[in-house]
């Protein structure tokens, strides 16, 4: 009796008559791989930077002088004012608390890192460009000109991609994102492209529920004092009410000061166009040259303010929730004459062993 | 039983059914079916002297020359500029669109899709489109700009030019092969 010899030519790497036997290891989702600083909640709906203590903080701020407001000085106002004041302290709570959240857990705009065959184009590019040497190059740019103003574009050594313009390296979640504003602590999220209008739109409600609040906590004092006389006022307050006091009003006053002046900063800034980053570095003042203008802006402050405002939103172009394809396409022909270039899911398995039998 | 003892038995490719026709194993290789070799990628690059909005650069790179013609090159790529431009409009309708999202808390968009996105659809669409009836027949594949965070158009150049259909095909998932239990043979 001839001996079989059986030699295997496999035109996949595994069989879906094994799949059964083998076990399968779950699918990621890239949300899991992320190369940026960032946390991830909720399978990858919610995103957030690496530093959380102070938004929370920020939070537990906001809940507790409204919930002391309502608790306390609501009834008050609603039984010998009007019910419509704690109606619309109620209304601006939530649209503050909405846009906040909106801000915290959004993309702000993240470019994705430049996958290794385009950082490798690239480098070659530059490299035809300088003529390469031993040592490590000089910071890359490229200059384009921007309705009329030369612009430089940076080379992110992190990112491996040139920035389009007005996007920033944030250093703490270190990540390019477009239309870079700033880092905000207070949010636990960077501020760019895509959540810049409902940051501003947070800032905006918050100082109004801020003044909102205070001057009806004024309100229900001077109320009082024209019936029982000021002092008697302010000393009933901690005597009935423990926590509506003289340190709450203090921590309001100083709170509606900064917010209000943040509001009115990034109104200015809206108004004219240019991110935090571009006011702070004065790229667009005229103390830098007499031609210096910002290319951005639209001419008027109406346009820009809609632009800012309700122009469309783009999508995140970091795929969070989308499964890591486990086959990677190569540039380099493959040895044995069998690669896998897993652009989709929608791939069928076919499997197919032939074994030939000698 | 068969009454063959050790009994062994092995599957020989009698015929191969391709999309309809039936081939011979000999002229249809099963090689075929492999995802035929890359021979190098292009990258569009992005072109800024607009300012920030999403355009690509409609130069035209050398290493295209031999495989499809300036103008229908440039053609795709207009295209795509056009519709990336309509999807950043600013007018009426993404006025109208803010402003109802803002007013409802954006709350709106769990469940509504944004015009950018309705747009990135028609693109996806284009591009099928496109890499179906100009691009694999010239051994070319355009990638869709979103899933590279729309940095570059990648044009990936493969190695057979007449591999596209086969291609095509093969990403689609498609192609099956049959395998005939002619013979059984005894040892």
């Amino acid at each position: 009796m001839r001996e079989c010899e059986y030699s295997q030519i496999s035109t996949r790497s595994s069989t879906p008559m094994e799949t059964p036997y083998k076990k399968r290891t779950p699918k990621k989702r890239k949300w899991e791989t992320f190369p940026g600083r960032n946390k991830f909640y909720c399978d990858g709906r919610i995103m957030m930077a690496k530093q959380t203590g102070v938004f929370y903080l920020t939070l537990v701020l906001i809940l507790v002088t409204c919930g002391l407001f309502f608790t306390f000085d609501c009834p008050y106002l609603a039984l010998h004012l009007t019910p419509v004041i704690p109606v619309i302290g109620g209304v601006l709570f939530l649209f503050v608390l909405g846009t906040l959240l909106r801000t915290s857990f959004s993309d702000p705009g993240v470019l994705p890192r430049a996958t290794p065959d385009e950082a490798a184009d690239l480098e070659r590019q530059i490299d035809v460009a300088n003529g390469s040497t031993g040592y490590r190059p000089p910071p890359r740019t490229k200059e384009v000109v921007i309705n009329g103003q030369t612009v430089k574009l940076k080379y992110c050594f992190t990112c491996k991609i040139f920035r389009p313009p007005r996007a920033s390296h944030c250093s703490l979640c270190d990540n390019c994102v477009e239309r870079f504003d700033h880092h905000c602590p207070w949010v636990g999220n960077c501020v760019g492209r895509r959540n810049y209008r409902f940051f501003y739109m947070f800032i905006l409600s918050l100082s109004f529920l801020t003044i909102f609040i205070f001057a009806f906590v004024i309100t229900h004092i001077i109320l009082r004092s024209h019936r029982n006389g000021f002092l008697t006022a302010l000393k009933d307050s901690p005597a009935r009410y423990p926590f509506t006091a003289q340190p709450w009003l203090v921590v309001c006053f100083f709170s509606v000061w900064s917010i209000v002046g943040l509001s009115g900063f990034h109104t200015y800034l809206i108004s004219s166009n240019q991110t935090t980053n571009e006011d702070i570095k004065g790229s667009w003042s005229s103390k830098r040259g007499k031609d210096n203008y910002n290319p951005y802006s639209y001419g008027n402050i109406f346009t820009n303010c809609c632009a800012a405002l309700c122009g469309p939103l783009p999508p995140s172009l970091i795929d969070r929730r989308g499964f890591i394809e486990s086959d990677a396409p190569q540039l380099a022909p493959p040895a044995n004459g069998i690669t896998m270039y897993g652009a989709t899911q929608s791939q069928q398995s076919h499997m197919v062993s032939l074994y030939t039998v000698s | 039983m068969l009454n063959i003892s050790p009994f062994s038995y092995g599957l020989i490719i009698q015929q191969v059914y391709d999309n309809g026709s039936v081939y011979s194993p000999e002229t249809h290789s099963l090689q075929d079916l492999q995802q035929p070799a890359v021979s190098s990628k292009v990258f569009i690059q992005r072109d800024y002297s607009s300012g920030t909005i999403c355009k690509f650069q409609t130069k035209f790179p050398s290493e295209l020359e031999s495989r499809i013609d300036k103008q229908q090159f440039e053609e795709t790529i207009q295209t795509l500029n056009n519709l990336y431009a309509e999807a950043e409009k600013l007018g009426g309708k993404s006025y109208l669109e803010g402003c109802l999202a803002c007013l409802t808390a954006y709350t709106i968009f769990l469940c509504m899709e944004t015009h950018y996105e309705k747009v990135l659809k028609k693109i996806a669409r284009y591009i099928k489109d496109q890499n179906e009836k100009i691009y694999a027949p010239r051994g070319l594949l355009l990638t869709d700009p979103i899933e590279r965070g729309l940095r570059v158009v990648e044009i990936t150049i493969f190695e057979d030019r007449s591999i596209g259909a086969a291609l095509l095909k093969t990403r689609l998932g498609s192609t099956m092969v049959f395998i005939s239990f002619m013979e059984i043979k005894s040892l």
